[in-house]
């Protein structure tokens, strides 16, 4: 395998190991701001047992953020020095931005809301979980300003192969940012309502019949059936914009070879890119059509526009966008079908008595909002090739010249501690979840940094 | 003063510059206990992370902010460099990664698998020091891998390490009492020589590697102007050796002194190699002025760092305040 390749397999490793973190802190952040609000104002024990759960779990997932964060930061220049060159007069100030306004503020403020409850008031305290969740939010919208640019790039100029930016405002609210932003902060709420009801849902399984496990599934469900009719809106919102910009990201994820009226839906099928056709196709017709245009007679564009006339390829590789996509909407399909299954029998039978197989699937379901996440984020990155920056450099011209073995190696060293950190992370929720569920977990009586006095019941 | 190309490469290196030797304290003290975590006991290991348990998170962002500088402020510098030292950064990575999911995991994880956690923790630390170490000497050399060059940064390599582990001794003298403490200062009278021979290495090294260094140190008068930073290097390092032999004192007084010479020689070898460097980024290959990026971008930067660095720089303090004092065990609650 060449740099090139090598290089590409693990810039994705990496981002696909870090963007996992991020997915869970953007959205739990603000889900322990209101299990702290809720614990302040009730006094209930319950909603401090879900925050001090969880807040361990904030707590590993952050430092996990932070380490694989800080490999990607490093791998622009081992591996990609050719980006900051072209296009570093936007994306530095936009990175240095994230640093500024959001790494500071979190990492700080991370170590009062862990450890300092005893230390200060509780004024202070909330005010610290709350910069915590404001911090991984802003960290998450300017990173994604810069990402959205990569796809539609606008608000600059080329001197000399060199782009320099001339409005930051038409930079920073690119045609794509409001969509991706919405979308991705939709999916970590779900990822985090997914993740809290899965794992309330295993400690239930085994025998935890505590009154903040009943509290978790409710919470965890109800958010997840609130937000995912929001996120399939906001992906039909994000795919139309798609649509309008990268159009030939689209042809690849509805695996349309010939631009033309009545497409239709695939729901499966085999994109052959060498015999540029499909193979095995299930389909519903007109559905392309209808969903991205509105109108079964609407036209569709095709991948064979996006071949120039000496046969260079100018689309991206077909099967894995079209497949991702596929993943992620059958992801959330699953979510939408469970968690309003899991809110209808709340309402008829309550939290206290949700049937043992249901149990399992939502202990199933617990990671499945990454699943989604990692598809989608695959549709679109992926969608993006040939381009790096949309129209003004390619993948290819960005690599750095570094020896394929050199690549190799330090690839080979990533996967091997990625894994074994991905089985460790999983394997400690679910010890902590056991913890928990015997009674080992220290959670005290009666409340020393809270505000509030407890009610006499 | 005009912010145009050649005054704000100047601001941006010394920003930078900052950031890099924020970096190298902060970042040290906590890597240097990382390193002495297998002097210590089980139960002092507990004592020791609690020292450093809210500030780690907050140290390494400054070396996210220094690399970030490099990236925005310098990107063709940052490509050189970066690719040059292509192997020590992926080490150091690796590491940075070990040592801060272990950090988190040996608490977490069953009470079976710390060792082997705390063994992470340890070797985490000294990828990440030895690293950096590694390429400080490179840079110092040129960038250029040599067998004399690489031996050279194996010596800044080892040197750092044990510069590390001293910083880290001194701050589990100022936050910690009993017989951690006491341990603390054995491990700092272990520590001095290593301090002081990774001083002198790059000191001597680097006007012998460039005959323009060499001139600027030893041309009159600036030998003469520049004498007090070698002499106030070599009187801390004698006082700093009194004082751990002293050490720890009835009532505690003076525990904050190992930690705070060990800081001010850190910055006394910053600022010789700041002056020995500039106005090269990349040595003498690349300056500043011929590596930064367009002054547009770099005002749309500073206009937003003159805003927040304050209040960074506030915050920290805050959290400092917050946890000032002994430290005790670290739970959540």
């Amino acid at each position: 395998m060449d740099t090139f390749l090598l290089s590409r397999i693990q810039f994705a490793a990496n981002i696909s190991f870090h963007i996992l973190f991020p997915t869970i802190t953007i959205a739990l952040g603000w889900v322990l701001l209101f299990f702290r609000y809720r614990f302040a104002r009730t006094g209930l024990q319950k909603w401090m047992d879900a925050y001090m759960f969880w807040v361990k779990v904030f707590a590993l997932s952050f430092a996990l953020g932070v380490v694989s964060g800080i490999t990607m930061s490093f791998q622009f220049g081992t591996n990609w020095p050719g980006f900051m060159e072209a296009v570093g007069n936007v994306a530095g100030p936009l990175l240095a931005y994230e640093v500024m306004t959001a790494f500071f503020l979190e990492a700080v403020f991370l170590g009062i809301m862990l450890f300092g409850a005893r230390r200060v008031p509780p004024w202070l305290h909330i005010l610290a979980t709350f910069l915590v969740a404001f911090g991984t939010t802003m960290s998450a919208f300017w990173i994604l300003v810069l990402n959205s640019w990569m796809h539609t790039p606008q608000g600059y100029e080329l001197r000399d192969g060199i782009v320099h930016a001339t409005d930051w405002f038409a930079i920073i609210f690119n045609p794509s940012l409001p969509y991706r932003l919405g979308h991705m902060l939709l999916a970590s709420g779900l990822t985090v309502a997914f993740l809290i009801a899965g794992i309330a849902a295993f400690r239930r399984l085994i025998g935890d019949r505590t009154e903040t496990v009943s509290t978790q599934l409710r919470f965890g469900l109800i958010l997840g059936a609130v937000l995912i009719p929001l996120q399939i809106l906001m992906g039909d919102l994000h795919g139309l914009n798609t649509l309008e910009h990268q159009p030939a990201k689209v042809a690849a994820m509805e695996g349309n070879w010939e631009t033309g009226p009545n497409v239709s839906l695939l729901l499966f099928a085999i994109p052959d890119e060498a015999a540029r056709t499909n193979h095995a196709e299930i389909a519903v017709p007109n559905g392309a059509s209808l969903i991205l245009k509105h109108s079964a007679s609407g036209v569709v564009p095709g991948l064979n526009d996006f071949v120039a006339e000496d046969g260079t390829v100018m689309h991206p590789p077909v099967a894995p966008v079209f497949w991702g996509f596929r993943v992620m909407v059958g992801t959330g399909m699953a979510m939408l079908a469970l968690s309003w299954l899991g809110v209808l029998l709340i309402w008829r039978r309550g939290a206290d008595a949700l049937p043992r197989p249901f149990l399992m699937v939502t202990t199933g379901m617990a990671f499945s909002g990454w699943l989604a996440t990692l598809a989608g984020w695959y549709v679109t990155e992926i969608g993006r090739q040939p381009w790096l920056v949309t129209g003004v450099l390619t993948t290819e011209a960005a690599v750095g010249d570094v020896a394929a073995p050199m690549v190799m190696a330090t690839l080979m060293a990533y996967i091997a501690i990625y894994l074994a950190l991905m089985i460790a992370y999983i394997g400690v929720i679910l010890h902590l979840a056991r913890r928990a569920a015997d009674g080992k977990s220290p959670t005290r009586e009666e409340p020393r940094d809270a505000p509030i006095s407890v009610p006499a019941e | 003063m005009t912010l145009d190309a050649t005054t704000l490469p100047v601001i941006f290196a010394a920003l930078m510059g900052l950031s890099i030797l924020l970096y190298v304290i902060l970042d040290g003290f906590d890597l240097g206990v990382g390193l002495l975590f297998p002097f210590a006991a089980p139960a002092e290991r507990d004592r020791m992370i609690a020292s450093i348990g809210p500030f780690w998170d907050a140290n390494e962002t400054w070396l996210v902010l220094a690399i970030g500088i490099l990236l925005v402020a310098f990107p063709t510098a940052h490509g050189t460099i970066l690719t040059a030292l292509y192997l020590p950064v992926a080490i150091m990575l690796i590491g940075l990664i070990l040592r801060g999911v272990a950090f988190e995991f040996r608490a977490k994880a069953p009470l079976a698998h710390k060792p082997s956690w705390d063994r992470a923790f340890f070797a985490g630390s000294l990828m990440t020091s030895a690293s950096q170490g590694f390429m400080l000497g490179m840079y110092v050399m040129g960038l250029e891998w040599t067998v004399f060059h690489v031996v050279f940064a194996v010596l800044t390599a080892g040197a750092l390490t044990v510069a590390f582990s001293f910083i880290g001794a001194g701050w589990v003298i100022l936050k910690t009492d009993g017989a951690l403490q006491l341990k603390a200062v054995a491990w700092a009278r272990g520590g001095i020589w290593g301090m002081a021979l990774g001083l002198g290495a790059v000191s001597l090294a680097t006007p012998f590697v460039s005959a323009r260094i060499f001139e600027r140190w030893f041309s009159f008068p600036e030998v003469v102007l520049l004498a007090p930073l070698p002499l106030m290097s070599l009187a801390l390092i004698v006082l700093l050796w009194v004082a751990l032999r002293h050490l720890p004192t009835k009532g505690d007084h003076f525990a904050w002194f190992p930690f705070a010479g060990a800081t001010t020689l850190m910055v006394l070898g910053f600022f010789g190699m700041g002056y020995s460097f500039y106005p090269y980024i990349v040595p003498e290959q690349l300056t500043i002025y011929e590596a930064a990026s367009s002054p547009e971008s770099l005002k749309i930067i500073l206009f937003g760092a003159l805003f927040v660095l304050p209040m960074i720089i506030g915050y920290t303090v805050l959290s400092y305040t917050v946890f000032r004092g002994k430290a005790t065990s670290l739970s959540y609650d």
